[in-house]
C-alpha cells in the first residue's frame, strides 16, 4: 500500500522512500502546565532518525530524554515544533502500530501468563486465535523464552521478565522499538547479556530503536546515534554518530575508539552541566 | 538459559502449604484462651444480672432470704444481695427465662433447635433455627448479590465518567448516614403498596447496606493500575472498554474480595433488620422479635449466635473464594 506521503517522498527529486526518515522533528517544544507554573520539558528539538539506526538518548533526570520518547510515542503532545512517525502524526503512527514500547518496568500483568502476556497486544489489535499462537511462539524464541510460555511472571527473574516485555513490544511487528530505560533496574551482569542480547536482536530484525538511558557505556556500545542531553530547559547538547563495527563484543568496552566515542558522550553531559 | 535455574521449584507451594499449618496451630492456645476468658467472664456476669429472680424463686422454694420479700429486694444492689445470700446463687445459671442466661443454656437451645431437630427429623420445622436462617440467608444472598452487582457498576461509571466521579459518591455517602431501621419499614410498606412482598424487599434493604463498601472498595481497585499500565494500552490504541476487561478489573481482584467480605456481612445485618419493622413470621430477625415479645432470652440469645455463626460462615466462604481466585491469578502474595 502507498500512501499520499509515500508518493511525495518517492518523488525522483526527493530522497528514495528507504531513506526517508522514520522519526522527524523540528523545532520541537513541550511545556508542561504545572501547579507550579510551566515546566519546559522539550525546547527547540530538532532530530531525525534513519530507517533501521539504533539511537541513544542519554542525560540527566529532567532532560526530557523520556518525554521525547513519549511525544514519539503519542503519549505527550507537543505544545510547538513539528514531529513526524513515519511521515505521519504520532497519533496516526500509533493506529497504525508503527511502534513497540517497552517501559523500564516489565509490567507484566501477574494474572497471564508468559504467552498471555505477550498475547495482550495481539488480542486488542484483532489477530486470529492461530495467528496470536504462531506469533507467541516466534517472538518468545527471538528473546530465548521458549518454553517459558507457561510460565507466571513471578516465576521468572527479573531479566527475563524484561525479556518477555520486549518479546511483548516485539509480538505485532512494528518497525519502530521505543525503550525506556529498560534495564535500568537489573543488575550490570544480567544488563550486559540484555545488552548483546538486544543487539543481536537488533541485527536480526532490523527495526529501528530509540532507547532511553543513563548510563554511558550502554549507550555507546549499543547505538549507531547517541543524542545527549540536558534539562532545564531539556534540549539535544550533542548527537554523536557512532564509528564502531556493526559487529559487537562486550570486549569493544576496552578498545580506545569505543573509550574515545565514551568521553565523548561524557564531555557533552558535562557541557550540559557548565550553567549549574 | 541459564536463567532456568532462577525460576522457583514447583515445590514452594507445598512448604508453603505446610508453614500455614503451623502457624494456625499456634494460633489456637491464645485463641481458644480468650474464648475461655470470655465465657468466664459471662458466666461471672449471670449473678448480678440473675440475682433477684433466682433469690425469689429461692424464697418460694422456702429458703430464708435476706432481706425477706421480693418487695423489699426489687430496688436492693445485686452486689449487696449476692454479699448477703452466699447459698442461693446457684439458681442465677438455670433459670426458665433469665434476664441473661448462662452460656450452657445457649449451647443447649442452639443444640435442640438445629441439630436435636434434624436429628428427630424436624430439620425443617417452624420451631428450627434451620428453617429460620435459611429464610434470612436467602434474603441475604439475594441482596448480596444485587449490592455487590449495583455497587461494580456505580463503580466502574465513577471511574470512567467525571460527573459521576463527582457526583454518586457523596449520594453514596448521605444513604449510609440514615439509619436503616428508620428506612427498613418506609421500603416494606411502600414495595408492599405496589404488591411486592416476601423476599425482595427484604433483599433490597440488604442491597442497600451491601452496596457501599464495594463501590468504596472497587473505586479503589479500578484505580490500581499504575500510570504505566495504562500507557501500555494505550500504546495499543486500546478501547475503554478493552482497558476496563484487560487491565482494569482483573488488578481489583484483591479490593473486590476485601469489600466483599464487608459486604456480605452487612448484607446479613440487613436481611435481620428488614424482619424486625414487619412483623415478620420466620427468619432470625422474627425470632428475635418474637423472643423479645414473650420474654425469651435464652431463644433471643441463640439466634444472634446463628446469625453470627452464618456470617461467620459466609465472611469464610468468601475469605476461601478469594484464596483459590486471586492464587489461581497469581495475585495471592
Amino acid at each position: 500500500m502507498v500512501d499520499p506521503v509515500d508518493r511525495r517522498l518517492s518523488h525522483p527529486a526527493q530522497a528514495p522512500a528507504s531513506l526517508a526518515p522514520v522519526i522527524l522533528a523540528k523545532g520541537l517544544d513541550l511545556t508542561f502546565r504545572t501547579a507550579d507554573g510551566p515546566v519546559q520539558a522539550l525546547k527547540d528539538v530538532d532530530l531525525e532518525i534513519g530507517r533501521g539506526e539504533f539511537v541513544s538518548f542519554i542525560g540527566p533526570s529532567g532532560c526530557g530524554k523520556t518525554t521525547f520518547l513519549r511525544v514519539v510515542a503519542g503519549l505527550e503532545h507537543p505544545t510547538g515544533g513539528s514531529i513526524s512517525v513515519n511521515g505521519m502524526t504520532p497519533d496516526a503512527a500509533r493506529q497504525a502500530r508503527a511502534y513497540g514500547y517497552v517501559f523500564q518496568a516489565a509490567g507484566l500483568y501477574p494474572w497471564r501468563t508468559i504467552a498471555g502476556n505477550v498475547k495482550l497486544p495481539l488480542e486488542i489489535m484483532g489477530f486470529s486465535k492461530a495467528e496470536q499462537e504462531s506469533r507467541v511462539r516466534k517472538v518468545l524464541s527471538l528473546v530465548e523464552l521458549d518454553g517459558f510460555g507457561g510460565k507466571y511472571p513471578w516465576q521468572l527473574s527479573g531479566g527475563m521478565q524484561q525479556r518477555a516485555s520486549i518479546a511483548r513490544a516485539l509480538s505485532f511487528d512494528a518497525d519502530i522499538l521505543l525503550m525506556d530505560e529498560p534495564f535500568g533496574a537489573l543488575d550490570e551482569i544480567v544488563r550486559d547479556r540484555l545488552n548483546e542480547e538486544l543487539l543481536r536482536l537488533w541485527a536480526a530484525t532490523g527495526k529501528t530503536v530509540g532507547f532511553v538511558t543513563h548510563s554511558i557505556p550502554e549507550a555507546v556500545y549499543l547505538s549507531t546515534k547517541i543524542v545527549v542531553m540536558s534539562p532545564r530547559p531539556g534540549r539535544i547538547t550533542d548527537v554523536i554518530d557512532s564509528d564502531l563495527p556493526a559487529e559487537r563484543p562486550l570486549d569493544i568496552r576496552d578498545t580506545p575508539e569505543f573509550l574515545a566515542l565514551a568521553h565523548r558522550v561524557r564531555e557533552g553531559l558535562r557541557a550540559g552541566h557548565a550553567y549549574d | 538459559m541459564a536463567d532456568a535455574a532462577l525460576t522457583a521449584s514447583p515445590g514452594a507451594g507445598v512448604a508453603g502449604r505446610g508453614r500455614f499449618a503451623a502457624r494456625a496451630a499456634r494460633a489456637v492456645w491464645p485463641v481458644l484462651m480468650i474464648v475461655g476468658v470470655i465465657v468466664a467472664i459471662w458466666y461471672a456476669a449471670c449473678l448480678p444480672m440473675n440475682v433477684k429472680e433466682s433469690l425469689n424463686q429461692a424464697e418460694r422454694a422456702g429458703a430464708v432470704i435476706v432481706p425477706e420479700g421480693g418487695q423489699a429486694r426489687r430496688d436492693a444492689s445485686p452486689w449487696v444481695l449476692m454479699a448477703q445470700n452466699p447459698g442461693h446463687l446457684g439458681g442465677v445459671w438455670s433459670q426458665d427465662r433469665p434476664r441473661l442466661p448462662a452460656p450452657h443454656q445457649v449451647a443447649v437451645e442452639l443444640y435442640e433447635t438445629t441439630v436435636g431437630m434434624a436429628l428427630a427429623g424436624r430439620a425443617f420445622s417452624n420451631r428450627s433455627l434451620f428453617t429460620h436462617a435459611w429464610v434470612t440467608l436467602s434474603a441475604t444472598l439475594l441482596g448480596f448479590g444485587i449490592g455487590t452487582a449495583l455497587g461494580i457498576l456505580l463503580a466502574v461509571g465513577i471511574v470512567h465518567n467525571r460527573a459521576m466521579d463527582m457526583s454518586v459518591m457523596p449520594w453514596a455517602i448521605a444513604s449510609q448516614t440514615i439509619p436503616i431501621l428508620a428506612l427498613a419499614p418506609m421500603i416494606i410498606v411502600v414495595l408492599n403498596s405496589v404488591g411486592i412482598s416476601g423476599l425482595l424487599p427484604k433483599a433490597l434493604i440488604s442491597a442497600y447496606l451491601s452496596f457501599f463498601p464495594v463501590v468504596v472498595g472497587m473505586v479503589k481497585g479500578l484505580r490500581a493500575p499504575e500510570a504505566a499500565q495504562l500507557d501500555l494500552l494505550r500504546t495499543y490504541s486500546a478501547t475503554r472498554a478493552e482497558t476496563l476487561w484487560k487491565l482494569r478489573l482483573p488488578a481489583s481482584m484483591p479490593y473486590l474480595f476485601a469489600s466483599l467480605k464487608v459486604g456480605v456481612a452487612a448484607s446479613l445485618v440487613g436481611a435481620i433488620v428488614a424482619e424486625l419493622p414487619t412483623g415478620a413470621v420466620a427468619g432470625l430477625g422474627a425470632r428475635l422479635l418474637a423472643g423479645s415479645y414473650y420474654g425469651q432470652t435464652v431463644q433471643i440469645w441463640s439466634a444472634l449466635f446463628a446469625a453470627a455463626l452464618l456470617a461467620a460462615a459466609l465472611v469464610g466462604l468468601i475469605a476461601l473464594a478469594q484464596r483459590l481466585v486471586l492464587g489461581r491469578m497469581g495475585m495471592a502474595r
